[in-house]
């Protein structure tokens, strides 16, 4: 590392290796393929990860042994850029955040490896699926542990191709290239304005390094933040429209639901528990920048809680049970971006914690129902699977149960959180904690009416498809309980002080965003703009329990949304188990008009089809290809050219007649013409 | 009258286009072979009447020279078209283009 500040920073080795396993695990089996026997395939991948994982703890717990305020740990492998003053190492950093992020990812990652074992055991891409999953975790990797904001875009990119190269694994199917296609292509919309954000950043802080300063390194941004000041609105939202691709928002969530065409341990791995909150940990890395703009901060805010909403709303209505829960994804990944909007990075990330384990949870379980109903997905042909499947029942009501919000499982700390802070933030108020109130509802609601359509009453599958249903192996329901026990108790690291909890996930976190605090002070002293409301809501990121006198409204607000979510789980078995009228009175209300809007998503791909798809379709095919391609480059310039060529040959062709006599006469005129000239010319 | 610079010229000028003339409107290959002889001639006929004009043997090394070399050129030329009259019976300049264009 390469700081001006006293810090000191712990050069260790261990991080490149963590990085490095699974691109190791990743190369032996997209190297040597079906030569390998499937036991070795998943042995060398899930230890790959499994070491992985067990280098994560230990890295943890050497992290954790360093003093609150010092702890970081760095490994720079090689410088990568070297031009004047431009320079950028490949390296990797461990500090509080990328710590969790880390283990998360490595942790629900090998659960969700030992779940494919089982999964996928019968699939004929067994081999390339784990070599996929290997990769996918080395770029994820890279992406956390990524020193500088480079190595975040690279494990950005490499996340985002395995992301297209799982969706469409089995791309046998047309609809699966199209899914895969089309997630690869929105995040490259997102990508390009992260670029643009990157570059601007660059050239901002270029001329304020010091001599062997790392350009693009998060210590030496954070550490010059002040000078991006002026332009970090724009670099804030540019960086947001990265994490609106990456992290499904409004406007470009739409790959997401199509995302569900992968297998389904991709789906819980990549697109629930941790690619998704990609776009969130790349906000709250670069919380230095957006505390400094609160206009981006704002802007943040209102994405993720419209996000919320309109996603949540879908989900009430989709019939696919992966699809509820991919909607349900983006409805809490909408939560996420409003909690780092409001500066409360840490609640943010404690919420991609949790979520990551109940969302992968329900994932997975929603897998082993798949696997049991022989591949069925629409929930309206299931129904009565508890008795059947008691292991993955149970957990699959525990991960409901969290997601709800019900005390004390891990979701009720980590929404409750971003509850108060959308309450109490100065960016928050009433309105904002009231979408918030609504969005949990119907969270609690629409995940009651997944589980009572898929294991409560009786079976609506046909007889063969009864026939076959089976628990899952043990290599899947093993992850299933594992996960249920996280879901259930990965919560209570961060008991919050109005509970008599000391929130030891805040104060984990809080040396990371306390500094970008003191990056906003600094704006401010060095006479930038006021930059109030920023520095203010990074203070609140770092305030922990909030305002001692607000316990007892902090307490009220708890128990509503408690009770409010235990209602919403109430009303969704009632309405889909006893009361079916009630949903058929709700899906006619209004002429079934609104019904209709949400089954077909708001109409948002048709729209996108219609403004920009089926334009873009026909401005290539008549002016790009008809008149750009055709005409100009094939008609004038290749043809073009080849014409004159001819034309100019075909006129001295004339010349090569082969007559020897006309060229002798030729030689006497040119002689003649040449010596007349010079005889002139004098 | 004795011979001066100017009359050597005049002759050399007046068969060098006699022969040059010769080349054009000629189809025979062996009269056009001729007619390079005399072109050859006329600058023969111009070096040594520089050589004399300013008493310089260089110009008459020269003329040496030619004959070498027109003697090596009538030599190849004539064993080319006895050839070729072989293959084609014919020695008509303006029959023989196959290599137009």
């Amino acid at each position: 590392m390469h700081s001006p500040e006293t810090q000191t920073v712990v050069q260790e080795s261990l991080l490149r290796w963590i990085v490095l396993l699974p691109l190791l695990g990743a190369a032996i089996n997209g190297l040597l393929n079906r030569r390998l026997p499937r036991a070795a395939a998943g042995a060398v991948a899930c230890g790959a990860v499994g070491l992985s994982f067990v280098l994560s703890v230990v890295a943890f717990l050497r992290l954790a042994a360093l003093p609150a305020g010092e702890r970081l740990l760095a490994d720079i492998v090689a410088p990568w850029l070297g031009y004047g003053p431009l320079r950028v190492d490949i390296g990797f950093a461990l500090d509080p955040l990328s710590a969790v992020m880390a283990l998360v990812v490595t942790g629900v990652g090998l659960l969700i490896h030992i779940y494919s074992l089982g999964y996928m055991s019968h699939d004929k891409g067994f081999q390339r699926f784990f070599t996929y999953l290997n990769l996918f975790i080395f770029s994820m990797m890279t992406l956390v542990l990524g020193e500088n904001l480079l190595m975040l875009f690279v494990g950005w990119e490499g996340v985002g191709l395995c992301s297209y190269l799982l969706i469409s694994f089995w791309f046998n199917e047309e609809a699966n290239a199209a899914a895969g296609k089309k997630a690869f292509i929105v995040n490259r919309v997102g990508d390009f304005g992260f670029l643009i954000g990157t570059f601007l950043l660059g050239v901002t802080l270029l001329p304020h390094l010091e001599p062997g300063e790392g350009l693009f390194s998060f210590r030496v941004m954070q550490h010059h933040a002040h000078v991006l000041a002026p332009v970090a609105t724009v670099i804030g939202l540019l960086l947001f429209v990265g994490a609106t691709g990456k992290s499904a928002q409004i406007p470009l969530y739409i790959w997401l639901p199509d995302a569900m065409a992968g297998p389904t341990p991709v789906s819980a791995l990549i697109h629930a528990a941790t690619m998704v909150t990609a776009g969130v940990y790349m906000i709250a890395r670069m919380n230095f920048v957006y505390v400094l703009a609160p206009t981006a901060m704002e802007v943040v805010t209102i994405v993720g809680a419209a996000t919320a909403v309109l996603a949540a709303t879908i989900a009430t209505t989709q019939n696919d049970i992966k699809r509820v829960l991919a909607y349900s994804t983006v409805s809490q990944l909408g939560y996420m971006v409003m909690a780092c909007g409001l500066g409360a990075f840490a609640a943010g990330i404690f919420h991609v914690m949790t979520h990551a384990f109940f969302k992968a949870l329900l994932f997975l379980g929603s897998g082993s129902v798949i696997h049991a109903m022989s591949g069925e997905q629409d929930m309206r042909v299931m129904g009565g699977l508890a008795k059947k499947l008691p292991i993955t029942f149970w957990t699959f009501l525990a991960g409901t149960f969290a997601i709800a919000g019900v005390f004390p499982l891990a979701g009720f700390f980590s929404k409750d959180e971003i509850l108060w802070k959308a309450f109490s933030s100065d960016g928050g108020g009433v309105a904002l904690w009231l979408v918030a109130f609504l969005v949990a509802g119907l969270t609690a609601f629409y995940m009651m009416r997944l589980v009572v359509l898929t294991f409560h009453g009786t079976n609506r599958a046909s007889q063969e498809v009864r026939h076959h249903i089976h628990e899952s192996p043990l290599s899947m329901t093993l992850p299933l309980v594992v996960l249920a026990v996280l879901s259930v108790a990965g919560g209570w690291i961060g008991w919050p002080a109005f509970l008599g909890g000391s929130n030891h996930f805040e104060h984990w976190l809080a040396p990371v965003f306390a500094d970008g605090g003191h990056g906003a002070a600094a704006a401010a002293h060095h006479g930038g703009e006021a930059l109030a409301h920023g520095a203010a809501a990074a203070h609140g990121a770092a305030d922990h329990a909030g305002d001692h006198g607000h316990v007892a409204l902090e307490r009220g607000l708890a128990a509503a949304s408690l009770a409010w979510g235990l209602l919403g789980l109430s009303l969704g078995y009632l309405v889909y188990s006893r009361r079916t009228k009630v949903a058929d009175t709700m899906r006619g209300l209004a002429g079934g008009w609104p019904y209709r809007i949400l089954l077909n998503k708001y109409y948002v791909d048709e729209a996108y089809d219609g403004a920009i798809i089926r334009p873009g379709f026909r401005f290539s095919r008549t002016v790009l290809w008809k008149g750009v391609d055709a005409g100009v480059i094939d008609g004038l310039l290749v043809n073009g050219s080849a014409l004159v060529v001819a034309v100019i040959g075909s006129l001295l062709r004339l010349l090569q007649n082969g007559l020897v006599r006309f060229y002798a006469w030729s030689f006497t005129v040119g002689v003649a013409v040449f010596v007349v000239y010079l005889s002139l010319k004098g | 009258m004795t011979v001066t610079l100017n009359h050597c010229l005049g002759l050399a000028a007046v068969i060098f286009v006699t022969g040059m003339a010769g080349f054009i409107v000629r189809r025979n290959a062996i009269v056009m072979l001729m007619c390079i002889e005399l072109m050859l001639s006329a600058v023969n006929i111009v070096f040594a009447a520089f050589a004399r004009q300013h008493a310089d043997a260089g110009g008459h090394v020269f003329v040496l020279m030619n004959f070498a070399v027109a003697a090596a050129e009538a030599a190849i030329g004539l064993a080319i078209l006895v050839e070729i009259y072989r293959r084609r019976r014919t020695v008509d300049v303006d029959e023989l283009k196959t290599l137009m264009e």
